[in-house]
């Protein structure tokens, strides 16, 4: 029993880093209808600008918030550099350009930062909780308040707020949305700001956990992917939910049938629900597109 | 756009059809400096570079400054092959260094070994001395030295029941492997044994179900790059009491930073006298080549030496001082003259070749070490 | 007078591998040749695939190993003869496309594209893991194909590079050939509606499912076929064959160059293999130039680089 607890613990730390990148993969999906592959860069950024602000002597505060913004900063540039001229373009040409400008940021990454491995201590200290014969680091607390937190606000953001309706709007058709007054190119914007700056606090929450470098981009960019295709693209409670099911289903396989395989369980089971449900487990029907 | 596209191809040609320059020791390398295995090639690329420059400051060698040609391969086996080929064919190098991974330098040697081109790898692989191949040499220890280095300190120690958890990386898998099938010759009994992937961020159901395997009394972790540090971490998280060992792989400074002093305290690995440099006795036969190595590569970049560069080091050491001895820059000369080479003091060890040794280590150069107090110390 | 565009495609094919290694500096440049060849196998299935039936993998690399390691295992575990293992790979691809093809390209777009990704991911995976077979990751060694030998024995002395380089320049042109037949014939027509509208495709009678599936299928022949080739000339391969950037690299290839023609995508091959070589000497940014050319093709090149050029050739002649 507590076997199985602590199998759940590391299944929805690992799942809320998941459901992290499947919330920015949301965002920027329901404004523009592209699935960002440089999602993980994100992630890598807020790590590695956090790393290296403390490394210039500044504290974790001001650090992450640097890291943020100058996050913020880079997702709205790949949209208005690569995203906002490429309208239009079919979807093998879209994964195209954001596989591009992943590979791209790395390549600036890995000239402005280095090729080491980094890692920081976490919040709140390294001193493991027990609880029921199970143990969790606090910072896996954090980082599973984060992504809780995160999709509460992006609900109430997107069902409470004008602009995030607008959003929505966007997503169920660009043209209407524009006819209506919505400045979808605004929208669009804010969307890549948004998510880029999601990915950059995942990336500062789970570098004590995870440890970060320049490439750890793209491994986590294909399970954020898999984990948004699970739940539905473009619904934020899909994502969470996709998250943490992938996360808790790599902890059972890891834990019960074989540590080798776990990272095929997540992707036989994806390929199955999608076999059963093509949308996804809470994935809206979207208009033909291919 | 169209300018654009003929200036690419310029530049193309141009870069392909590089010209061949006067009398020069034109020396290859084809390392991992980016892609899954950097944390092996990077430092070696540097310790390249930065030994190159400091030779030819010096005289060169034969009288003759050195060319380093050196590519980046990624890691990747296929890209390594093609470097192989240009440095041969077209780059018209006399001997190369290289291979961060097993992989990448299994697929080469192939080619040296058809051109008659010495080749000394970075890779631990066994496979790669043995069977011994005319051309190709090693400096690193194989994954099974570390295996039995390991495997007789825990029977030292009075240990038998141990675990296993290993990278699926190649350099894990590998390592893995030569650890099962080595383990006979010792009174150790495998009683667990489970692997994670080189991306992953936690691996405690892994430990978990280690930790609940009866009888349990040292686990061994073959891994390299943030996985081992991963492992460390959790493991103390998990509580896990018995001895944990980590192999050459994480051997540098910074596994203890990434790991935790605190998490990594008691960890036992075997390591090269790089490592220790600190507390290494001055008559030690390693001192003089350790400290120049470390003094040189920390002031030049500003980072922690690892055990990786120190054998990118010793390889380029051991073929300057064959192509010296040689006096020739004859593929099978040089050859000759790196198999004879003798008593000759790298970061690593005391290198002594032979007709049917291409690596000239034996088990006494391997230290065991022990992580306390956030800081290296030998136990043999 | 106007040539079929298919003549034209084969005969700039045949004429440029025939003409190109008289401007060959050194040896080294057959195998830059070949690789370019190899790859364009793949791509060129690709185009059948994408560019034909508008549909998207993002896991074609998985074929490309099962066609590798076919030839790496069968000659050793079944005493097979290399050239049967080629057959036997493409076989078991062709397979195992089929079974799994069906249900996977019901979906679209971007769900098509994580199912794809899922079987390229889970084939890599088994290979890399099943050590007992396949010897893990570090890679396995590959059977000489032979030919080369018989060449000699007639009195045809060729290097391993040059070799390479004629054998799968003929390969890549039986492809080529195959694939353009492909274009031309009732099949061709029926993929290339259902890539405008499924839908209207499917009002007017067409099987979908069935050429999709045949789609599919075929191109995973192709990358079978280029990963058989690919081991066969390094005497080599690792499960890196058909990782996950493998597959982008593939698509990337097909795109760039331009997916709605066969000889586009072969450019584009030539021009990611030759890439990388021309800048080593630019390595550190190598990766950000690598970027930003994809970034920039796709924006303002569209339909790829060959169509494009081509396009403003054109423009100008008329």
């Amino acid at each position: 029993m507590a076997d199985l607890l602590q199998f759940l613990v590391s299944g929805i730390t690992v799942g809320a880093v998941y459901a992290l990148l499947a919330l920015g993969f949301t965002i920027i999906f329901n404004a523009s209808d592209v699935v960002n592959f440089a999602q993980g860069e994100f992630v890598m950024l807020g790590g590695m600008i956090t790393v290296f602000a403390l490394a210039a002597g500044l504290p974790l505060g001001l650090a992450a918030l640097i890291a943020i913004v100058l996050t913020a900063g880079i997702g709205v540039l790949l949209n208005k550099l690569a995203i906002e001229p490429a309208r239009g373009a079919p979807v093998v040409s879209l994964i195209i350009i954001t596989i591009g400008a992943s590979i791209f940021i790395q390549g600036v990454a890995q000239i402005v930062f280095d090729k080491q491995i980094h890692r920081y201590p976490g919040i709140s200290g390294d001193a493991p909780l027990r609880f029921a014969g199970a143990t969790i680091l606090p910072q896996s607390l954090w980082v599973i308040f984060g992504a809780t937190a995160v999709f509460v606000a992006l609900w109430l953001f997107f069902t409470r707020t004008l602009t995030g309706r607008a959003v929505l709007a966007t997503a169920n058709n660009r043209l209407a949305a524009a006819l209506v007054g919505i400045n979808t190119r605004y929208i669009m914007t804010l969307s890549f700001g948004l998510s880029a700056a999601i990915g950059a606090l995942a990336g500062l929450l789970i570098t004590p956990i995870t440890l970060t470098s320049y490439d750890v981009g793209i491994p986590l960019a294909l399970k954020g992917f898999a984990a948004a295709m699970l739940g539905g693209l473009g619904n934020p409670f899909g994502a969470l939910v996709g998250g943490l099911l992938l996360g808790v289903l790599e902890a059972l396989t890891a834990g019960y049938i074989s540590s080798q395989y776990k990272d095929a369980v997540a992707f036989i089971v994806i390929i199955g629900v999608l076999f059963v449900m093509p949308q996804g487990l809470f994935g809206r029907k979207s208009t033909e597109r291919v | 756009m169209k300018t654009m596209f003929k200036t690419t191809a310029l530049t193309a040609v141009l870069a392909l059809g590089a010209g061949v320059a006067a009398a020069e020791i034109r020396i290859g390398a084809t390392v991992s400096e980016t892609g899954g295995a950097s944390f092996l090639g990077d430092p070696a690329a540097k310790t390249l570079r930065m030994l190159v420059e400091e030779i030819n400051a010096a005289g060169g060698v034969l009288g003759q400054p050195i060319n380093l040609i050196l590519y980046d391969d990624g890691g990747d086996p296929n890209r390594a092959r093609t470097f192989a080929s240009r440095l041969i064919e077209d780059d018209e190098v006399i001997a190369v260094v290289g291979g961060s991974t097993t992989g990448t330098s299994m697929a080469i040697i192939p080619v040296f070994e058809e051109e008659e081109i010495p080749f000394i790898s970075l890779a631990g692989g066994i496979e790669i001395v043995r069977p011994t191949k005319p051309f190709a040499f090693k400096t690193p220890h194989t994954d099974r030295m570390a295996c039995e280095k390991i495997f007789a300190d825990i029977q030292a120690r009075g240990l038998r029941r141990v675990g296993m958890i290993s990278g699926t990386d190649g350099f894990g898998a590998s390592m893995r492997a030569q650890c099962l099938d080595v383990v006979g010759d010792y009174d150790i009994e495998i009683v667990a044994d489970e692997s994670y992937g080189p991306s992953d961020a936690d691996m405690t159901p892994q430990l978990t179900n280690i930790r609940g395997t009866a009888g349990l009394e040292a686990v061994v972790n073959p891994g390299f790059g943030q996985g081992p540090a991963i492992v460390t971490r959790n493991y103390a998280q998990l509580g896990i009491e018995v001895p944990l060992y980590q192999s050459h792989g994480v051997a540098s400074d910074a596994f203890i930073q990434l790991a935790g002093a605190e998490n990594a305290e008691g960890v036992r690995l075997p390591g090269t006298a790089l490592l220790i440099a600190g507390i290494l006795a001055e008559d030690d036969p390693q001192y003089a080549v350790v400290q120049a190595y470390k003094t040189a590569f920390e002031a030049e970049f500003g980072q922690p030496v690892s055990t990786f560069g120190g054998y990118a080091h010793d390889a380029l050491r051991i073929l300057v001082d064959a192509i010296e001895r040689a006096g020739s820059t004859e593929g099978v000369a040089i050859r000759d003259a790196i198999r004879a080479t003798e008593n000759f003091a790298g970061t690593t060890g005391i290198v002594t070749m032979g007709e049917d040794d291409h690596l000239g280590l034996d088990l006494a150069a391997f230290r065991m070490l022990e992580i306390r107090d956030g800081g290296w110390s030998q136990i043999d | 007078m106007r040539l079929s565009p298919k003549l034209v495609s084969l005969s700039v094919l045949a004429l440029l591998a025939l003409v190109a290694p008289m401007f060959f500096p050194s040896g080294f440049y057959y195998r830059i040749g070949a690789l370019i060849f190899i790859n364009g196998l793949a791509v060129t299935g690709l185009v059948i695939l994408i560019g034909y039936a508008g549909q998207i993998s993002l896991g074609h690399a998985g074929f490309a190993g099962i066609g590798a390691y076919a030839c790496a295992l069968a000659p050793v575990h079944l005493g097979l003869p290399p050239a049967l293992a080629v057959v036997l790979g493409a076989a078991l691809s062709a397979g195992l496309a089929w079974v799994v093809g069906r249900p996977i390209l019901k979906l679209q777009g971007y769900y098509l594209a994580v199912a794809t990704l899922g079987l390229g991911i889970l084939i890599s995976m088994v290979l890399t893991n099943e050590s007992q077979w396949t010897r893990g990751p570090d890679g396995i060694s590959v059977p000489d194909l032979g030919l080369r030998g018989v060449l000699a024995d007639m009195g045809w002395r060729l290097t391993a590079g040059q070799f390479w380089y004629w054998f799968s320049a003929l390969v890549l042109f039986i492809g080529a050939w195959l694939a353009l037949n492909l274009h031309d014939s009732p099949t061709g027509r029926a993929l290339r509606a259902l890539h405008g509208s499924e839908v209207a495709a499917r009002t007017v009678g067409v099987d979908v499912a069935r050429l999709k599936l045949n789609a599919f299928v075929i191109s995973a022949v192709y990358a079978s076929v280029s990963g058989s080739l690919l081991a066969m000339m390094n005497r080599f391969v690792t499960p890196e064959i058909a990782g996950f950037m493998h597959s982008v690299e593939m698509v990337v290839m097909a795109v760039l160059g331009g997916v709605g023609s066969v000889l586009g995508a072969i450019f584009g091959a030539a021009i990611l293999t030759a890439l990388p070589q021309a800048l080593t000497m630019f390595h550190e940014y190598e990766k950000l130039l690598l970027g930003a050319v994809m970034i920039l093709v796709m924006i303002f090149l569209r339909e790829g680089l060959l169509p494009s050029i081509l396009r403003r050739f054109r423009g100008k002649e008329e």
